[in-house]
């Protein structure tokens, strides 16, 4: 029986070896690395934003139930 | 107030993004049941053709997957920026799924992936046939999810809305995951990834016969994957019979729209195309029985009593509940600190009406409408074509047990067309299922003018160029590949 050391080594080398002996998965690897650095290095920095990121849940909760009434107002009052 | 630029430029970034994850997703899921069939016989019979085989499609299934990772988190993007309101309105209904989803996918794909690339010399042959199939099995498992979601917001059940919140919180998981909508759902869009995989193996082995190469190996593939194509067509259309009660039962306006039926009742006309009607067949598919009702757009408009003595709202009465859910909604957040026990009191009104809230938002009933066309012909162009692709799945299959297929050039050249049309009958079924269910954003509860962050239509309208131009470079990228890589072929044959 393997000691759970050993076990870890063994998967270790396990990927360590399949990316080592890669042949056409190199360029697949290259573009998913530049798509996950495009998606969260740009995309994400720079125009998704998330509206409510920095708020507590009650913050959030009174921001998003302030939204809804705001619309409520426009749709019903404006009737 | 919201302007309906932004509304439109959202929707169409979403329908975008989601088109372009639907490319990817029908082909993982059929690819890995077929190349875990051939992995089998190969386990099965220890023939080292099968071995290559399915390492072929493998290296396929390894590019599109490679390509598609991730491009459902660009969903998830657009859900927190564009669709906030939405995000947090929905709650942990919509959190719970996507959560277990992303384990899955991360845990059982990364690591069964792994050893189906890298263990061929490695494992033993039972462990790697295991991780091919745990491999197509987790795939499964997280589209289960992520339709669970969807399911959710095509007809919301197992959840409380609670105005302190603003959530929806989850009452009953059990309901949610069993949601008939979301079962569904996932098998019938599952299973027509089989028939896209099926497709897409008979297109790219038919191309190797027609250049006379590879016709082992091309033969024994369009074997393979027609078999497990009509298994999914069979299935896709039973489910799809599922699919079309759920919707008669849960979004008849959607069913009405798809079949521009503007004044139901008994015995309704199914239609072929505009002016060609099977009579009574509309009420067979949504009923089950040739004298069901089915409700037209006018009726549902207008309000009706069905045969068996059940009144349906009209869009004014539903508007006047949502108005109502909507003022206490108002009331009950303006007092629900200073005067508890009349917000108490406010929070019954709210949750006697809450099953048409988003009727609230709704200025003119004709908005309940979805437009038409873009449900009427999508409908015929996936079922049309589902019909098509079943027939020719079977003429295959038929020829190649008769051992002609390599010398029928035209069966071949249909092949090769019938990649795009698969793709084509996929894409249009989801325009029915998510244009069909529109102005709601989640069924009743939330319209999109509702769900929808305010920002400006200027900054959605440029990362939707972005995601265009992007993302036709990564197909292109993929395609090239993914070509270069059929070129260059499993190389099964040579010396046979």
């Amino acid at each position: 029986m393997l000691c759970i050391g050993e076990k870890l080594k063994s998967i270790w080398h396990f990927y360590a070896d399949g990316f080592r002996n890669m042949t056409w998965g190199r360029s697949l690897w290259v573009l998913i690395i530049l798509k996950l650095f495009f998606l969260f290095a740009v995309l994400r920095l720079f125009f998704f934003r998330p509206v409510l990121s920095g708020k507590s849940d009650g913050e959030k909760s009174d921001f998003v139930g302030t939204s809804l009434i705001e619309r409520t107002e426009q749709v019903i009052d404006g009737k | 107030m919201v302007e309906t630029t932004l509304i439109d430029w959202s929707r169409a970034q979403f329908a975008l993004t989601a088109c372009y994850h639907w490319v990817f997703v029908p082909l993982t899921l059929g690819l890995a049941v077929i190349m875990a069939v051939m992995e089998t016989i190969y386990v099965v019979r220890k023939d080292e053709f099968w071995k290559k085989a399915s390492q072929f499609w493998m290296k396929i299934f390894g590019i599109n997957f490679a390509v598609g990772i991730a491009t459902g988190l660009i969903l998830e993007f657009e859900f927190g920026t564009n669709w906030s309101n939405y995000s947090w309105f929905v709650g942990d209904i919509f959190g719970a799924p996507l959560a277990i989803e992303g384990i899955i996918a991360f845990f059982m794909e990364a690591t069964f992936v792994a050893v189906m690339f890298f263990g061929w010399d490695k494992v033993s042959r039972k462990f790697h046939l295991a991780s091919t199939w745990l491999t197509g099995i987790g795939a499964t498992i997280s589209a289960f999810w992520i339709l669970v979601a969807n399911g959710w917001m095509q007809h919301p059940v197992g959840m409380e809305f609670n105005p302190d919140t603003v959530r929806n919180e989850m009452v009953d998981f059990w309901a949610v995951v069993t949601n008939p909508v979301a079962v569904t759902k996932f098998f019938h869009s599952v299973l027509s990834g089989w028939m896209t995989g099926a497709i897409v193996v008979i297109g790219i082995s038919c191309w190797y016969l027609l250049r006379k190469r590879e016709t082992r190996f091309a033969l024994a593939s369009i074997r393979v994957a027609a078999a497990v194509g009509i298994i999914g067509t069979f299935a896709v259309m039973f489910t799809g019979d599922r699919s079309g009660v759920h919707v008669a039962r849960y979004q008849p306006m959607k069913l009405a729209a798809a079949e521009g039926l503007m004044d139901g009742g008994r015995r309704a006309p199914f239609s072929i195309v505009p002016g060609i009607e099977i009579p009574g067949m509309l009420s067979i598919l949504a009923t089950h029985d040739i004298d069901g009702y089915v409700p037209g757009i006018n009726d549902l408009l207008d309000g009706y009593t069905d045969p068996d003595g059940n009144e349906h709202l009209s869009a004014e009465a539903k508007m006047y509940k949502g108005e109502t859910a909507l003022r206490a909604f108002r009331v009950y957040r303006k007092i629900k600190d200073k005067a508890p026990k009349a917000a108490a009191e406010v929070k019954k009104v709210l949750d006697g009406n809450m099953e048409y809230f988003g009727y609230g938002y709704i200025k003119d009933r004709n908005e309940l409408v979805p437009n038409i066309w873009l449900v009427y012909w999508p409908f015929r162009i996936m079922v049309g074509l589902g019909g098509f692709l079943l027939l020719f799945m079977v003429t295959v299959l038929f020829f190649e047990r008769r051992g002609k297929i390599a010398d029928m050039k035209w069966l071949q050249r249909v092949a090769l067309l019938s990649i795009p049309l698969v793709y084509l009958a996929g894409q249009a079924g989801w325009v029915v299922a998510e244009v069909g269910r529109q102005p709601w954003a989640i069924q009743d509860l939330l319209p999109v003018n509702a769900a929808i962050s305010s920002l400006s239509a200027g900054a959605v309208k440029t990362t939707f160029f972005i995601f265009v131009a992007v993302f036709t470079l990564f197909l292109a990228i993929e395609l090239n590949i993914m070509f270069k890589a059929i070129r260059k072929g499993p190389g099964v044959d040579e010396g046979q």
